[in-house]
Order: C-alpha cells, then sequence, then structure tokens
C-alpha cells in the first residue's frame, strides 16, 4: 500500500516536471513561439476557472452560469490589493480566491433551495450583477472605461524572458488546481460531493448533510475561479468589466461540457483546445459564436457526454501498465497501451 | 423496550389521506413487515419514519440508548440526520448512485463517520490514507455479504436488478443503523432469489442486532420471516398480529380479493 503511494506521487511529480521542462525547453528555443506561449498561458487560465466550474457543475451537478462573475470579483480584488494596497503579487491573488470564496458562501446559501433551470438564471444573474457593481464602483474599478497598469508577474522588457515567467507561475496554479479538484474528488469529502451529483435523496438518506456540501462546493468552486480571475488579472495587466460578462461565463460552461462533465483531464484537453480554436476564429469576427455553436452541436450529437465522459486519463495507471509489459519482456506496443480506465 | 415509535402518525396531500393514525412500536431486534395492496400508504410511513415528509399530525420517536429508555423525538429531523441517529432505508424505486462504482457506493455511506476532513483529504495526510484503507476494508466484509465482492469495480447502474436490490441493501448496512427499513426489497426478483433474499434479510438482523420494517406488497413472502404483521388499506392500519393471524384475518382477506390478487 505504502510503496503503492509513493510511487503514484512520484509518477505525478515526475510528469508535472517533465512536461513543465519540456514546454519550457520549447518555448526557450523559440519552437514554440511567443504568440504560442502566450495562448497555452491563457489556456492555463482557462483551465483553472473550467476546474472550478466543473468542480460545481461537473461533479455537484449544480448548473452555474456565474463563473464570470467569480472571475471578476478575483480579478478585481487581487488588482486592488496590488494597486491600492501595495501587497506582494503572489499573496494579492490568494487573497483573490478567498475574498470571491466569501461571495460563493454567501451565494450558496439563497441557491439552495434552487435547481437545475432556476439555479442556472439565478446565477447567471448573479454574475451581470456583479459586472454592472464593477462598473459602477468606479474608483476601485476604473468603472466601463477599465482598470490600467497592474502589475505583471515580470516586466523586464525582454519578451521572451517575461513569458516563460508569466507561462511557469500560471503553469504551477494550474497544477495546485488539479491537485486541489483531484484530491478533493477522490476523498471521502468529494464522494459525499458527487453523490450530490448523483441522487440527491439517496446522499440524504445515507446520512450526507447535502446543503453543507453543496454549499461547501460552491464556496471551493469560488475560490478557484477567483484565482483564475487574479491571474487573468495580472496576465492582461488590464481589466473591463466586459471581459466578464455572460457570454465569457457561457464559454467555461462550453469547455466544461467539451471535455465531460465530470472529467477532469477531459476539461484540460478541452481548456487547450478552446483556446485555439478561439484564436483560430478571430478572423471570423461575429460568425465566430455560430461556428463555435455548430461546433458544439456536432460534438454533442457524436459524443453526448463530451470527449471524456466523467472518466479520466491517468498518467500512473499509464506508467504501470508500461512497466508491467516491460517486465513481461513481451513488446511494448505502444498501440497496445489504454491509459483510459 | 422499543426503539422506535409512530404516535398515530397522519399525513395529507392536498385533500387525499395518504396515512391516518398510524401507530407502530417497533420492539429491539424485531423483525415486522408492513404489508397491503398497491397505494395503501406504506412508502409513505417510510418517508415520514425516515423525515422525507413530514407528518400532518402525530409524533415518531426513537430511543437512544442501547438498554434503557430515552426517547426523542425525530419528527423536526432532516432525513440525513434520522439516518445519523440510526434509522437507515431503502428506496422501492432503487435509487444508487448510479455512475459511481460499487465500492463508492458503499463508502459514501461511511461518510458521516469519517473523521479527517478535506483539507486533510486534499493534502493526503496519513490520516487521510489511514482512514480511506480502514472504510475500504469495511465496505469490502459488507459487500462479501451478499456476494457483490467480484464487482466493486462495476457501476451500480451495470449490475443486474437483483443485484442492484442487494448493494442498496448493503449501502444501508454501511450507515451502521439500529433500525433498517426495506421497502420491496424482492421487487422484480425470482421466486429463488426472493426465497435467499429473505435468509439473508433475517441473517444480518441476527449478526448487526438490528430491527428491521419491511414492506412487501406480496403476502405470502413475509409470512416466513416476520414476527409480526401491520397491514395497511386507504392509509389505515386494518390489523397487526402474527402472520398466523393475519392470513385468517377476514379484513385483511377482502383488502386482498378486492385487489384481486
Ligand atoms: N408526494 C405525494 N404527493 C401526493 N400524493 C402522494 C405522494 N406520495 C404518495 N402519495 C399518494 O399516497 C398514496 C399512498 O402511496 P404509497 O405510500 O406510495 O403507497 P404504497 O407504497 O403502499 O404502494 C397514493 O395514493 C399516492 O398516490
Ligand atoms: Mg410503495
Amino acid at each position: 500500500m505504502k510503496k503503492n503511494r509513493i510511487f503514484n506521487t512520484i509518477t505525478l511529480l515526475s510528469a508535472s516536471v517533465i512536461v513543465f521542462i519540456v514546454l519550457a525547453a520549447l518555448l526557450f528555443t523559440g519552437i514554440i513561439d511567443e504568440y504560442n506561449g502566450q495562448l497555452l498561458t491563457l489556456a492555463g487560465i482557462y483551465i483553472i476557472v473550467s476546474l472550478s466550474l466543473n468542480l460545481i457543475t461537473g461533479f455537484t451537478g449544480q448548473l452555474s452560469l456565474g463563473q464570470a462573475g467569480f472571475m471578476s470579483i478575483g480579478a478585481y480584488s487581487s488588482a486592488i490589493a496590488m494597486m491600492n494596497f501595495h501587497l506582494p503579487l503572489v499573496v494579492s491573488i490568494i487573497i483573490g480566491g478567498l475574498v470571491t470564496a466569501v461571495f460563493g458562501l454567501l451565494i450558496g446559501f439563497p441557491t439552495l433551495r434552487l435547481r437545475g433551470d432556476y439555479l442556472a438564471i439565478t446565477t447567471l444573474g448573479f454574475g451581470e450583477i456583479i459586472r454592472v457593481i464593477m462598473v459602477n464602483l468606479e474608483t476601485y474599478t476604473g468603472g466601463a472605461a477599465g482598470l490600467k497598469g497592474i502589475p505583471s508577474f515580470s516586466d523586464t522588457g525582454d519578451f521572451l524572458k517575461d513569458s516563460i515567467i508569466k507561462f511557469s507561475w500560471v503553469y504551477v496554479f494550474v497544477i495546485i488546481t488539479i491537485v486541489i479538484v483531484n484530491n478533493l474528488i477522490n476523498s471521502s469529502p468529494g464522494r459525499a460531493i458527487v453523490s450530490i451529483r448523483e441522487d440527491e435523496i439517496a446522499a440524504n438518506s445515507m446520512g450526507i448533510n447535502v446543503s453543507y456540501y453543496k454549499i461547501f462546493s460552491f464556496t471551493m468552486s469560488a475560490f478557484l475561479a477567483g484565482i483564475g480571475g487574479a491571474l487573468y488579472a495580472v496576465y492582461f495587466g488590464y481589466l473591463n468589466p466586459v471581459m466578464f460578462w455572460f457570454l465569457t461565463s457561457v464559454n467555461f460552461v462550453v469547455i466544461v461540457v467539451l471535455g465531460g462533465m465530470g472529467s477532469i483531464t477531459g476539461t484540460i484537453l478541452a481548456g487547450v483546445g478552446f483556446t485555439y480554436i478561439q484564436e483560430w476564429l478571430r478572423f471570423f469576427k461575429d460568425f465566430r459564436l455560430v461556428i463555435f455553436g455548430l461546433a458544439l452541436i456536432i460534438v454533442m450529437l457524436f459524443w453526448p457526454r463530451g470527449l471524456m465522459g466523467t472518466n479520466e486519463f491517468s498518467i500512473v495507471k499509464f506508467v504501470r501498465k508500461y512497466i508491467r509489459k516491460e517486465h513481461e519482456g513481451g513488446s511494448s506496443k505502444p498501440s497496445k497501451i489504454k491509459g483510459v480506465k | 423496550m422499543s426503539v422506535m415509535e409512530a404516535k398515530s402518525i397522519s399525513i395529507v396531500f392536498g385533500g387525499l389521506k395518504a396515512v391516518t393514525n398510524f401507530d407502530l412500536k417497533l420492539g429491539k431486534g424485531e423483525l415486522v413487515g408492513l404489508i397491503g395492496p398497491n397505494g395503501a400508504g406504506k412508502t409513505t410511513v417510510f418517508n415520514m419514519l425516515t423525515g422525507v415528509y413530514s407528518p400532518t399530525s402525530g409524533d415518531i420517536v426513537l430511543n437512544t440508548s442501547r438498554e434503557g429508555h430515552n426517547y426523542k423525538s425525530i419528527i423536526k429531523l432532516k432525513p440525513y440526520q434520522i439516518t445519523q441517529s440510526g434509522v437507515a432505508r431503502t428506496f422501492q424505486n432503487i435509487r444508487l448512485f448510479k455512475d459511481l462504482s460499487v465500492l463508492d457506493n458503499v463508502r459514501i455511506a461511511f461518510h458521516f463517520n469519517v473523521k479527517y476532513n478535506a483539507l486533510q483529504g486534499i493534502l493526503r495526510t496519513t490520516a487521510f490514507y489511514n482512514e480511506e484503507d480502514e472504510i475500504t476494508e469495511k465496505a469490502r466484509d459488507l459487500l462479501k455479504i451478499f456476494n457483490l465482492q467480484d464487482k466493486e469495480k462495476e457501476l451500480a447502474k451495470n449490475l443486474p436488478y437483483g443485484e442492484q436490490r442487494k448493494l442498496e441493501i448493503t449501502r444501508a448496512l454501511a450507515t451502521n443503523p439500529k433500525v433498517l427499513l426495506l421497502d420491496e426489497p424482492a421487487a422484480g426478483m425470482n421466486p429463488q432469489e426472493t426465497h435467499d433474499l429473505m435468509n439473508l434479510i433475517s441473517f444480518i438482523r441476527n449478526k448487526f442486532d438490528l430491527t428491521i420494517l419491511l414492506i412487501e406488497h406480496d403476502m405470502s413472502l413475509v409470512m416466513g420471516i416476520c414476527e409480526r404483521i401491520v397491514v395497511l388499506d386507504y392509509g389505515q392500519t386494518i390489523a397487526v398480529g402474527t402472520p398466523e393471524q393475519i392470513s385468517k384475518d377476514p379484513k385483511v382477506i377482502k383488502a386482498y380479493l378486492g385487489e384481486g390478487v
């Protein structure tokens, strides 16, 4: 048992370090140019916010259309922490997450009685209210004109260096988010959360305090979305309430649905895919939305449960299978290895 | 000494008197049958006993001490609090966590007794690993009783019907109840499976020191294992007695004849 745990931890740790080194090296050598580096960084932020949405929607079963609202609270509060209170960057980002968590807790209560469409509409309303508040809190947020001059992770003037540093920071936060969501879901409180999605009445009759775990999940989701928002603020160095209008929330729903509700790896894949497709379609201007709509319909027709369903791609299992094949002395044809459980 | 008592509980659904003045004393270790034609109000009684519905009038009390008499009213409690007080149930229309594994279905039922918190779970502390190992082992032991141990990795929805019913009982047992309420546990099973299940129910009652209230639509099934039977018809208790007495009771025969069984 203990040996297994150490093996798992080492495998996951090395996997994340290897991926990082490869990406950083590709960036450094220019094989991935700065433009793509920026896109990957943005994808990282999208992944964080999408994972936060997946926690509340995919794992807890509560459809939220207000994730951009949470994101904007995190973005503005961390920007204010840096600009008005001169707090260090990382501290400000965490404050962004914590402030948003408080809002998650507060809106968690009134939404307890709401289900399905009603919950979705209420959270959508919440997101819009936040946006209007941000427009009107001009003294702190700059209002509709926006907030400029938010400190960056790195501002040396050397584009390559800056983009690698920005990427690294976001990468670290992505890994932390994945670990939080994955470890939470695969623990007893996490199973309690998933049981709510599966059958609220049965969960209740199994002794699970459904209200508590719904609010817990809302709060946790808000915290992570707030962190994502804070990174977004630092990434762009500029904020405007329009960045967080309701279609931004819809984008995250699209990512989670495409990747598979209740699949962490699905969200990661879809997050990267979405960022790139959005960029390629920039050329089509407003037609972009039509194309997105069509793409979504097509995916839903052929993969109604998203790319991954509720499955996960497990690196640990992948490595295990590979090692076993090697030990057996048989040919370890990669084509035979299916790492999807 | 009774473990649980319903004192003249009634419930009205928009003018329909679904259950009227229902009384029940469950003695420690008893296996009681609750029978009656379709729509008689049996499931509604369960829903009141487990806090899903609040009775319009009457009281429900639970004996919280193992030996003495220390009754508390559970009428204001939420379903999860009633389960935590020691009353577990199964559902007539199976309510498993369909997309989760058999093992996880059972482990969820241990959750309210788990001591490590979410943060310890996220940080994967020793407490997390120790307790996970412990509940996994306990869950496996329970699955063994119902011969489901080889299916722990399967999704609940992929089990055959009879095994889904058994898994629901396993899950209810995992909450470590004093009182177990089973709503038509044999529905949809063939005669052989039903027979085996009834034996299994009597076995777990002894093994886990349980008091069981069993709903059954088909009278003949419960005759063999129940010590006492309560018969409902149109929300009213029309007879209480031993299986022997019940099977001869003219009112019961009439209620069932009306149904054409
Ligand atoms: N939530 C509810 N709302 C309205 N009527 C209900 C509700 N639950 C049960 N009933 C009614 O109460 C009566 C008893 O139902 P039930 O307890 O399910 O019967 P049984 O389990 O004995 O077959 C039925 O007439 C049913 O339609
Ligand atoms: Mg019924």
